[in-house]
């Protein structure tokens, strides 16, 4: 079992669980601080016989990796928020036409192309809204080494499950930092794969919904169903309607195959939430700082309390109701000048008081920033 | 249509929503024919497309099919191509999907050599947007974003895609449908990147826009002013002027990029560096 213990990196960390997830194409253009999540592919993919490109630009990796999807194969792609935004109109593709498939973001600083190897948390907004038009969308953000494995991993599974473009939005400090992991055993690993049609179903549709939970089943090209993917809205033979009935019908199926499965999805980690007065919500390596402060607080005998939301989007709207009742504040710490805390603001509906602490400057939150706001609302 | 042809469309799906007179009909007839004279399985071809007038074609066609973002149809089939190698990819694309917005995909799958038959629907214009100017729009010629005649100088996309590294590279015309057929089945033989230019005619927005007169009078100017390269050779300069060449222009063997990526598959399960 020991050697199943490693040093290793958030971005090595995350390939390993791709691997481990069944991950067998990997398409992707270099951008710090995702690049090590490329190398690394490059070297592991074709020991398990699996293929990696060093795609032309960042919108052809995205399109790359749904056309490898499309065949069957689980596939990835990593960058920073530059690449981000220029793979959306892609991800929107992948939403639409139901190609399951894992984006990951390793945050940077700054807009445009900003700071490259300094963390940042300002791609939450993105990652939700980034690419036009209503649209579903799982988010999941880990906060060390090791849990980036395993969010890697489910990132897969809820892809295949959901049929869903999933993101793992990273940040610099996570990818980067080396941590002592200790990884499964892969037999023990709940691996998830997409559901596939009848074998040699004669009357295919691509779309068609029989299940409860809104996900159709999913071809692969080449297996004789000849059927039909457009970025158009589409019927359920996956041709192209203007039927409003069926455009309204569609669209809602998307959200609502998330929406209506999010008690699945949705992770949050908490810790001292039974007594708690002050509440800090984070996420990302800034919930590390969090969960210091909190235990720093404690020590001083503060009645604070701590969460970490894994899943971001959809947005655990159940933890912050749960502490309404309970807590006088809310302090939402982020790498950003308030994305996330607009979701706390949103849920608590002025039922408690809700206070920020952010950084913009490329530097972490330190555990000493939170726990003198934690004293400054006490 | 030919019966035996009919398997390869899917016929609900017709009529297609091209313009009366438009040349892509002919052309995706082109692409069906030679799969039909190829005798290639029907399960194990993919077409995949941008967006476009072009790029509906693969909606008619009873294949696995695939109609993606603007321009981004070679990037969609590397993936597919290169996941599962046992495919046949057919990109369907047009002048401007090809190289206007997509123009980065194409230099870089012809310098891969990737296994992919890509055929360009050239009309010279943006129809499906109803008549901007394209890439392969003429300068000088009118366009609606190009009410004083087009300023920009137009590409010669053969010639671009041998400098970037297509293994098989021609262009044919809606006109001279038995050749252009002929040069999409040498295209599907070949392995590596192919391309096959197949100028069409939009006689709706490039025709109308540049008092070109309808469909037949368009074909009759594609059959009065392509030249074959092998006729080109020996006429003069002269003689040239104001033509287009159409033919095979260039045939060569390389290493593929899926047959060169398995080797490294081999390479790196050997422990071999």
């Amino acid at each position: 079992m020991e050697n199943n213990v490693k040093l290793m990196q958030g971005n090595e960390a995350c390939v390993e669980g791709a691997i481990a997830a069944g991950m067998r194409f990997y398409a992707g253009y270099p951008i710090t601080p995702s690049t090590e999540i490329a190398e690394l592919c490059a070297e592991k993919l074709p020991l398990v016989g699996g293929k990696f490109i060093q795609m032309e630009d960042e919108i052809a990796s995205m399109a790359a990796i749904i056309g490898a999807s499309l065949t069957g194969v689980k596939a990835m792609t990593a960058t920073s928020g530059p690449g981000f935004s220029l793979k959306q109109e892609n991800i929107g593709f992948a939403a639409l036409t139901e190609v399951p498939c894992v984006i990951v973001n390793v945050q940077r600083g700054g807009p445009s192309t900003g700071l490259p190897t300094s963390p940042a948390q300002g791609d939450v907004m993105q990652a939700r809204w980034g690419t036009h038009g209503d649209h579903p969308v799982i988010v999941l953000s880990p906060s060390s080494v090791e849990e980036t494995y395993y969010v890697t991993v489910k990132a897969f599974n809820f892809a295949e499950k959901y049929r869903v473009p999933v993101i793992v939005l990273m940040d610099e400090v996570i990818g980067h930092m080396r941590e002592r992991v200790k990884l499964p055993d892969l037999s023990e690993l709940e691996v998830v794969d997409r559901v596939k049609p009848e074998p040699g179903k004669k009357d295919y549709y691509p779309y068609e919904v029989d299940s409860d939970d809104g996900v159709p089943p999913m071809a692969s090209y080449g297996e004789g169903y000849r059927f039909h993917v457009t970025g158009l809205i589409h019927d359920k033979t996956g041709f192209p309607t203007r039927d409003p009935q069926i455009t309204d019908r569609l669209i809602r199926r998307l959200i609502n195959k998330i929406e209506c499965n999010k008690y699945d999805i949705i992770e949050y980690k908490e810790e001292s939430l039974d007594d708690a007065e002050i509440i800090v919500l984070s996420y990302g390596s800034t919930a590390r700082s969090a969960q210091r402060a909190v235990r720093m607080a404690r020590e001083e005998g503060i009645k604070a309390g701590w969460v970490q939301t894994v899943t971001i989007w959809p947005f655990p709207s159940e933890v912050v109701d749960k502490v309404c009742g309970k807590a006088r504040t809310i302090i939402v710490p982020e790498m950003n000048l308030g994305q996330l805390v607009l979701e706390v603001e949103r849920v608590a509906a002025g039922r408690l008081k809700i206070e920020k602490v952010n950084r913009v400057d490329g530097e972490m939150i330190t555990p000493d920033e939170v726990l003198q706001k934690i004293k400054e609302v006490k | 249509m030919q019966h035996h042809l009919e398997k390869y469309f899917r016929m609900d799906k017709l009529p297609h929503i091209w313009c009366p007179g438009c040349g892509h009909g002919i052309l995706m007839g082109a692409v069906v024919r030679a799969i039909d004279n190829l005798k290639l399985e029907q399960d194990k071809i993919c077409v995949v497309s941008g967006i476009g007038c072009s790029s509906r074609a693969p909606g008619y066609m009873n294949f696995d099919t695939l109609h993606t973002t603007h321009g981004r149809a070679l990037a969609f089939a590397t993936g597919i191509k290169l996941a599962k190698p046992e495919l046949k990819v057919i990109v369907v694309t047009g002048d401007g999907d090809c190289a206007a917005i997509g123009g980065n995909h194409l230099i870089h799958a012809a310098r891969r050599n990737i296994d992919i038959t890509t055929i360009v629907f050239n009309n010279n214009i943006y129809g499906m947007t109803s008549g901007q100017y394209s890439p392969m729009t003429p300068k000088g010629a009118y366009a609606t974003t190009a009410p004083y005649g087009n300023v920009d100088r137009n590409f010669d996309l053969c010639k671009l895609a041998m400098a970037a590294g297509a293994t098989y590279v021609a262009r044919g015309t809606a006109y001279h449908t038995n050749q252009l057929i002929k040069f999409i089945e040498d295209a599907l033989n070949h392995k590596g990147f192919s391309l096959v230019d197949a100028v069409s005619i939009c006689p709706t927005y490039f025709g109308r826009k540049n008092k070109l007169g309808n469909a037949i009078n368009m074909l009759k100017w594609q059959k009065d002013h392509a030249v074959s390269v092998s006729v080109a050779e020996k006429l003069p300069p002269e003689k040239l002027e104001g033509k287009f060449l159409i033919g095979k222009f260039h045939k060569s063997e390389e290493p593929e990029y899926v047959e060169e990526y398995d080797k490294i598959i081999k390479k790196a399960q050997e422990g071999r560096k």
